[in-house]
């Protein structure tokens, strides 16, 4: 890149031959210094991001099967984060509506995210953990807060700790300052700002990378206020969110148009890539995707521009070589079957009656609840109209009956 | 006739306004009386009572640790008279402030005193080694505490340009120096002396920076050098308890028959760890074998070592693909450590591990902070008949998996001092002194998080007042709040195995108090949303008694000018 700029600044000044020369010394002798530089850098890598685990929050919240485009939008991303490193146990997939088996859809099995049906994003081995009705704004927050109750699996809780960097990826209906879950509900920019609060007084995260997609997503970063978050909207306040293409086989829109293009951009991306948050936040200019796509970057502490893509797309590891070893000498104690022998059951066993049909032949008719007598209702009603008779005058009776 | 009836109908016109009057003043009465405080007292939330005056105090803390040392003079070390003087004890005190709301005081309570002739005895073997055994043999010292024995510069129980050696239990043997020798006074030996003791406590107690690592849930780390951060990065944090699993990969399962006896070396070498550590925490360990499972990375075939290698820039992707694959058996939240043992293939055997430096390793194995280690182990897979029959060598396995399990869990070795040598760890792989360290750094670790938590937590429910707090989470936090002031009272006295006791009940309890599924605050009402919802309910109700009330006030401020007009 500075040998670009070199030329092309070329172009202006008139004694250009000595800066040629340069450049070609400089060709010459850049790679023998990147190589020296890149065994400090990556050294100096193990200490600059502070993270040693990697997770993934990727919600969708709408159902119905015109919402297509926002299953489209959170499997994409799904698949960028699990093709860069992120296991499914590091992940936590909420989809509000199950468009790849949905009675709709011509292809079931599949949910495209291009037309043509280029990619099927859905993919072999995709892991949701919170599905359909179990997307609620609670569900959300506790897994947020990690408020849980006590009988759920690991695999629906976010186990994240003081160096884990977690990506969080909304989409769905949108307004200014909501985000409407399941038709029926919606959070508020100040629940989802409390909520990352609360997160970062247990510590519960290093770095946090919040991303939405929905229309006036911008209105819901604006209330954050804990240290090391970075926010990326796709559109400003009082802006629409625009959807990308239909595509007529499927008959929906496949996308929307900031997912399409981050999900464009993430395709470049590999585990080892070096690329930095200032690219992604140039992902779909106002040409391409309409609305203006916004970000907020003052909470965060390192400087976007050496924050690379994969410190929370991806799961890139630290390792560290083991140089100690410990001389084991004393031998090993094979240890003898200590496990108890259970005595052999020699009862005999045999299957419940399956159907008593005695039983149920000679069976009193159920208890039904008590209601009250069908002429309750009536009764009460002529008493109502016999005392109003009575206090406005017994004469107004005869034209009722 | 007409006066009687229009005076009749005057005198019903006023008894009936009279009575309004008192039915509109009633009515007045009974909302404001009873039906105000009956809204008030069924729409508010039900909030147990909490010790938020001694929250408030938690959120000062003030750390006192106290360790107790023993200084034991032998023959040789001190003069005829300067042993007649020694005091019996003497305390030294250093004071830090980390911040504004946490302050530290370490507490060296030292006692002096003179070899017995059965520790003279023991001190008189030929290595240091064995001269520690026996000092053991003859006394027991308590969690926490340090003794240092004095031997004189002519003793060759130390080896050449060795002033410490620390042992295996709590005691070290420090080689008095020159100034001992020559006539000086009793101040200034104990002086020298004290150097040195500062430097033993520091390796086998807790350094001040280990401290305020440990503190770093309170404390914002700020600028702290590489290391520190590598090392808090490293190890996990305090956790109840941890999942331990040891995993066999075997990517070409028709040319190897593996066979590791994984029970046996873990009951001979891991187990005797996890028992010694079992005031830390929980462990459970299983294991498993897995076929077909190949690392993510191409490893380059190296014509210099006539083998594959791995270089160390890509073993950061080597983890993933493998990962997700281990599965977890887990049914608890506890962290995860996992200790993967590859046995490469035969086409890409022998495979050897190198560093930036391009040079072998010679352990063969790497570990990731807060995941766990992975070992490759290289088979002769020479045989005629396929698979070979291969046993694997658990001793070497196990010596490169303890001591990156002990890395792990933090029992970190940093680089002693100059002068210092520190002996082998002995057959539970861990010694005394490094257990105490551990639970230093661990009990301070659990103080500093449960008081963050529990003040975090008191703070929260504050701010939002629609949170219902149930019986059970006051409890809870109440007796947190109980066990923080016993253990941070166990840590002044300096009983090491009793602070970690209930610094881990503590934190238990501040996080289940903390992360009680009912404390979730889902009720956002902005102030426009609460009057759209009461003013249907209020309103009409309100206003007829409102405008009563304001004519019978005006007629009260008219009646004295009418009575006076009449009067005119």
């Amino acid at each position: 890149m500075g040998t670009a700029g070199v030329s092309a600044s070329c172009i202006n000044m008139a004694s250009c031959s000595s800066l040629k020369i340069l450049t070609l010394l400089s060709l010459f002798l850049s790679p023998t210094i990147v190589e020296t530089n890149n065994i400090e850098a990556k050294a100096g890598q193990f200490f600059s991001s502070g993270h040693t685990n990697n997770w993934a929050v990727l919600v969708c919240t709408s159902r119905f099967w015109f919402n297509y485009r926002h299953v489209a939008n959170t499997l994409s991303v799904y698949r960028s984060v699990k093709r860069l490193g992120i296991p499914d146990s590091h992940i936590v997939l909420m989809l509000a509506d199950d468009m790849a088996c949905n009675h709709r859809n011509p292809k079931p099995a599949t949910v495209f995210s291009h037309k043509n049906m280029e990619l099927n994003v859905y993919g072999d081995d995709v892991e949701v953990d919170y599905r359909g009705y179990e997307v609620t704004v609670e569900n959300f927050l506790r897994v947020l807060t990690g408020r849980l109750p006590p009988s759920t699996p690991r695999s629906k809780r976010l186990l994240s700790d003081d160096r884990s960097n977690i990506l969080i990826y909304l989409t769905g209906h949108g307004g200014n300052g909501f985000l409407k879950f399941q038709d029926s509900e919606e959070i508020s920019n100040v629940e989802l700002a409390d909520a990352f609060e609360q997160m970062w007084t247990k510590r519960r995260y290093n770095e946090l990378l919040f991303i939405i997609d929905t229309c006036q997503g911008a209105s819901m970063y604006e209330r954050f206020y804990s240290p090391n978050i970075m926010a990326l909207a796709s559109s400003q306040v009082g802006e629409d969110s625009l959807s990308h293409q239909p595509d007529l086989a499927i008959g929906v829109h496949l996308m929307d148009r900031y997912t399409f293009y981050l999900l464009e951009f993430l395709e470049d991306i590999h585990p080892s890539s070096t690329t930095n948050m200032k690219d992604l936040f140039k992902v779909c200019p106002k040409s391409q995707c309409v609305s203006t796509p916004g970000h907020r970057t003052d909470l965060f502490l390192r400087d976007p521009g050496s924050v690379l893509i994969t410190d929370f797309f991806g799961s890139v590891r630290k390792v560290e070589i083991t140089t100690d070893t410990i001389n084991l000498t004393a031998p090993m104690v094979h240890l003898e079957d200590t496990r108890p022998v259970r005595e052999l059951r020699t009862e005999i066993q045999t299957y419940m009656d399956q159907l008593p049909v005695a039983e149920i032949i000679h069976q009193k008719p159920k208890q039904k609840d008590w209601h009250p007598p069908d002429g309750f209702i009536l009764g009460l009603w002529t008493l109502i109209l016999l005392v109003f008779f009575k206090t406005y005058g017994i004469k107004h009776l005869k034209h009722i009956f | 006739m007409k006066l009687k009836i229009v005076f009749k109908l005057r005198y019903l016109w006023m008894f009936f306004r009279h009575r309004g009057r008192l039915a509109a003043l009633a009515i007045a009465a009974v909302v404001i009386a009873v039906g105000v405080p009956l809204w008030w007292k069924t729409t508010e939330t039900y909030r147990a009572w909490l010790p938020v005056a001694q929250i408030n105090e938690l959120a000062q803390l003030q750390l006192q640790l106290s360790v107790e040392v023993e200084v034991v003079f032998s023959k040789g070390t001190l003069t005829a008279e300067h042993q007649k003087k020694i005091p019996p004890s003497n305390t030294r005190q250093e004071e830090h402030v980390v911040d504004e709301t946490t302050r530290l005081r370490y507490r060296y309570e030292t006692r002096y005193r003179t070899a017995t002739i059965m520790e003279e005895d023991a001190l008189n073997q030929s290595t240091a080694a064995e001269a520690d055994i026996s000092l053991h043999m003859l006394s027991e010292s308590p969690s926490g505490s340090v003794v240092i024995y004095v031997v004189p510069e002519s003793s060759t129980v130390l080896p050449e340009g060795v002033s410490v050696y620390v042992g295996q239990r709590r005691t070290a043997l420090l080689r008095a120096g020159g100034q001992m020798r020559v006539a000086v006074a009793l101040k200034e030996v104990l002086a020298s002396l004290e150097t040195w003791i500062k430097q033993v406590l520091q390796v086998m107690s807790f350094s001040h920076g280990d401290i305020t690592a440990a503190l770093s849930d309170r404390v914002r780390p700020g600028d702290r050098s590489r290391e520190g951060l590598a090392d808090s990065m490293r190890a996990f944090k305090s956790s109840p308890g941890y999942e331990i699993t040891f995993s066999l990969l075997n990517p070409d399962p028709t040319s190897h028959l593996l066979h590791w006896d994984v029970e046996a070396a873990i009951s001979s070498y891991i187990q005797p760890l996890l028992s010694k550590m079992a005031p830390v925490a929980n462990f459970s360990i299983d294991s498993q074998i897995l076929y077909y499972a190949v690392l993510g990375v191409n490893p380059r075939y190296d014509p210099t070592l006539n083998a594959y290698t791995l270089n160390a820039d890509s073993l950061s992707h080597v983890i993933n693909p493998v990962e997700a694959r281990l599965g977890s058996s887990a049914a608890s939240s506890n962290p995860v450590l996992n200790f993967l043992l590859y046995v490469p293939d035969s086409r890409h055997s022998p495979l050897h591990i190198t560093d930036h430096r391009r040079h072998t390793v010679p352990s063969n194995a790497f570990s990731s902070p807060r995941w766990g280690g992975i070992m490759v182990y290289n088979v002769n897979a020479s045989g005629t008949e396929l698979p070979v029959d291969v046993h694997i060598d658990m001793r070497r396995v196990m010596g490169v998996f303890l001591p990156q399990l002990r890395l792990m869990l933090g029992v970190q070795s940093a680089a002693p001092p100059p002068g210092f040598l520190i002996g082998p760890c002995g057959n539970a792989g861990l010694a005394d002194w490094e257990l105490d360290r551990l639970m230093w750094t661990r009990s301070v670790e659990n103080v500093a998080t449960a008081t963050t938590t529990i003040t975090s937590l008191a703070q929260l429910l504050d701010q939002i007042g629609n949170i219902v707090i149930n019986d059970n989470i006051a409890e809870q936090v109440s007796s947190a709040v109980a066990s923080l002031q016993l253990a941070v009272g166990q840590l002044e006295v300096g009983n090491l195995g009793l602070a970690m006791q209930y610094s881990k009940e503590a934190i238990l309890q501040s996080e289940r108090a903390f992360f009680d599924p009912s404390l979730l605050h889902l009720l956002y009402f902005p102030d426009d949303q609460k009057f759209a919802i009461y003013i249907p309910l209020f309103l009409p109700m309100c206003v007829p008694i409102l405008l009563s009330l304001l004519k019978m006030a005006s007629e009260v401020r008219q009646r004295p000018g009418q009575g006076q007009a009449k009067k005119d």
